[in-house]
This record gives C-alpha cells, structure tokens and sequence, in this order.
C-alpha cells in the first residue's frame, strides 16, 4: 500500500532541494534556479495526481475508454508559461541588483549595505 | 557546483527530463509547453542573465545545517500528510471525481474540440486563462520597466561593428539557421492553429514563434533584429493580445451571455465555441510571444550598453 505513494514522495524530495537551495545559497541566480526546482516538484505533483491507470492523453478519440485527468493538464500548462514570465522579471531584478551593487551574492550586498548607512 | 553556466545547462537538461516525465504521464500538452519553455527559453534566459551577473558563485552558504534541518522538518511533515493521500494511478481518487468526468464526457457535445485540455482551457475556464494571459503581460511590462533603455545613436554604429566579425565566424551556423527559420515560424503556426485537434494551443505556439526570433537575434545580432522587428510595435502587439481575449468575453457579455459564453458568437452554439476558441487562442499566442520577445530584447539590449552605464557611474 505504502509503495503506492512513491509519486508523492519524489515530488517531497524535489521540493526539498530547490527549498535548500533556495534557503542556503547566497546567489541570487542560484536562488532563482532552486525556485525553478521547487515549482518543477509542484508541476510534478500535480500532474501525477491526474495520471489514471491504463488511461491515455485527454484527446477524445474512437474506442478509448479511460482518460487522464485534463484538468491538472491545464493549470500546469498556463502555470508553466507564467512560471517563466516570473523567472524572467526575477533575472531582471537580479540584473539591476548587480548593476547597483556590483554582485549578486546576499552577504556582499548586505556589507554594502550597512556601509552606506 | 560554483560554475553557474553548469548549473543552467543541467536545469535544461533537467527541464527536458521533466518534460518527457509529462509525456508518460499521459500530460502531452504538458510536455510540448515544458519543452518549449523549460528546456528553450528559460535556459536562454538565464545565460543572458550570467552573463551580466558573472559566472562564478561565492562559496560561502548560510548556515547550512540549520537550512538542512528545516528544509528536513518539512520535508518528513509533508511525507506525513502523504500518508492518507490516494495511491497513485488510482482512478477512484477524489480529483477524478468531481468535474473531470463532465469534461471528459460532455466536452464533445458542449464544446465540439477533440482536444479536452483546450477546451478546458480556453472555454470552461476561459476566465482562469485571461487572468494567466493578464499576468504574463504584466510580467512583461515588469522586465520593461526595470531593464529597458533610451537607445543612442553611437551605440548603435559601435554594435554593428563588434557583430560583424561574429558573423563571418559563423557561416555554417548562419545558413543553417535561416534555412530552419521559416520552418520553426510555419510549426508555430501549426500549433496555434492545430490545438483545438491535438496538444497545442496559444501557450506552446507563442513561446516556438519567439524562439525563432530569438534565433534569428542570436545569429545576426540585435540591431538586425530590431529592423525587423520594432519595440514599439512588439509592445502594441502585447497588449492587441489581451485586448483581443478580453473583448471576446466583452462581446458576450454585450450579447446578453455571461463573460466568454462563446455560444453569443455564432448562431450556432458548436460554431460560436469554435470562433471563440481560435479568437482567444490567438490572443495568447500573440500575447505570449510578444512578452517573451519584448523580455529577450530587453535583456540582450542590456547586456550590450552595460559596460558603457559602468563607465558612466565610476
């Protein structure tokens, strides 16, 4: 029974390296990287849940009986291009930072930082 | 891994790993989408981006272990709530339950498109998907108002030069290239329109119509590009995207439906859905590549002017 799960606990473990990399790493484009990771596990998780025994793609045809779940399909597949649209505006952001400060990394811009003021 | 090119590249490779995941779940709309993007433009994004924010990351990490103890809680917390969840593959679960089996059953005869995701998609939850198209827009606009720059003159002859030398390096690349080209933009095409049959749609079809820019703009430089095609114009055409979605839902609204009942477009309800759906699909197509375009640009103008803006502060 317990094995059954395995789906959620790979989505666990994905979630668990982009949370440390998110969490650990100084560099904001690393951070944005464990972020991507961190949304990938969720994109997993979802379209896992919608996957049916012996179903097949959710394209009706003639003489298929059992379809996978079309409605995960299509909060991933928006949630994707949003996902990007998002990573973009944070490189952007982190461009700038650089621009400003000179570095990306969190403890040089803290230093600068407190130097200022 | 401090080399952060390796980490990028690996993301690619991880994003393609993922996608064909999707493919033997069953998710093939899924899978075209993460391809696109995960494995194309996103990887391309984040290469521009190092190289305005350097390659090499600082070894230093923040508390390390107390980051591996909490990331740890949580981890075992979330496996814990696993415990009561349906197994996987299981079709009695509760999410196969409650509205799937109307989409699955009743879409043929509401909606006429052999395609459930893009029916989903672009009718029953067509408003769901103008807040996303709305997003992505904004997302857009974000990158404009935070890299975008007046562009001068002397700048302009200084890039021509530096991209000429690239250009006789790369012959092979280049005519190789523009052979793929228009038949990148005709497979775009395709899937834009071909969506409503088999996996595709706006989504997929916008981000493949800008890798093809992005192609072109990699192979003969910004300013060649920017004769094609022109910032304002790319702009305009953001937002003539999530203007053409909007009015849709604003004409039947105007026809005494309620918001993105497609069947006030047509006298014929399967005709009205039909027309609706290739409207808003080409709405987001157009949205979605203008966006990513507008973003690309933005990014490579960047790249380009900020050794001068250096310069100009020191």
């Amino acid at each position: 029974m317990l094995i059954g799960l395995y789906n959620y606990w790979v989505v666990v473990v994905l979630m668990m390296v982009g949370f440390y990399i998110v969490i650990a790493h100084g560099n904001l484009i690393k951070k944005i990287v464990g972020l991507s990771i961190f949304q990938t596990s969720v994109f997993i998780f979802y379209i896992s849940t919608a996957n049916v025994d012996g179903g097949t793609a959710p394209i009706l045809a003639e003489g298929i009986e059992q379809y996978s779940n079309p409605l995960p399909h299509v909060l991933i597949l928006t949630a994707i291009v949003v996902g990007i649209a998002t990573t973009a505006l944070g490189l952007a952001l982190a461009v700038r930072i650089k621009e400003t400060y000179g570095s990306v990394e969190e403890l040089e811009i803290q230093n600068k930082d407190n130097q200022d003021c | 891994m401090k080399d952060l090119l390796a980490v990028v590249m690996l993301l690619g490779i991880y994003s393609l790993l993922s996608a064909s995941f999707f493919v033997t779940m069953d998710a093939v709309d899924v899978a075209f989408t993460e391809a696109a993007v995960g494995a194309g433009v996103s990887t391309l994004l984040m290469l521009v981006a190092i190289t305005m924010t350097g390659r090499k990351e600082h070894p230093t990490r923040h508390k390390p272990l107390l980051a591996i103890v909490v990331v740890i809680i949580t981890g075992s917390l979330l496996i814990y709530g696993t415990l009561d969840m349906p197994r996987f593959g299981l079709a009695e679960a509760p999410i196969h339950q409650h509205v799937a089996p109307r989409y699955i059953n009743d879409s043929m005869q509401e909606i006429g498109v052999p395609n459930i995701v893009t029916s989903v998609l672009a009718s029953y939850r067509a408003f769901d998907t103008f807040g996303e198209v709305v997003v992505i827009f904004t997302a857009g606009m974000g990158v404009l108002a935070l890299l975008s720059m007046v562009r001068r003159s002397e700048d302009t002859e200084n890039i021509d030069s530096n991209n000429y030398s690239m250009h006789e390096q790369h012959l092979i690349l280049r005519i190789v290239s523009k052979m793929l080209i228009p038949f990148i933009l005709m497979f775009a095409f395709y899937v834009q329109f071909h969506g409503d049959f088999g996996p595709g749609g706006g989504f997929q079809a916008g981000v493949i119509f800008a890798s093809a820019i992005f192609l072109y703009t990699m192979l003969f430089g910004m300013n060649t590009a920017r004769r094609v095609i022109n910032q304002a114009f790319i702009q305009i055409l953001a937002a003539t995207g999530v203007l053409l979605y909007g009015s849709v839902g604003v004409v039947s609204l105007l026809n005494g439906k309620s918001f993105f009942d497609y069947s006030a477009l047509a006298s014929d309800p399967i005709a009205g859905q039909h027309l609706g759906i290739l409207l808003i699909e080409l709405g987001v197509g157009i949205t979605v590549a203008a966006v990513m375009i507008i973003i690309f640009f933005n990014f490579a103008d960047r790249r380009n002017y900020s050794p001068n803006k250096d310069s100009e502060n020191s």
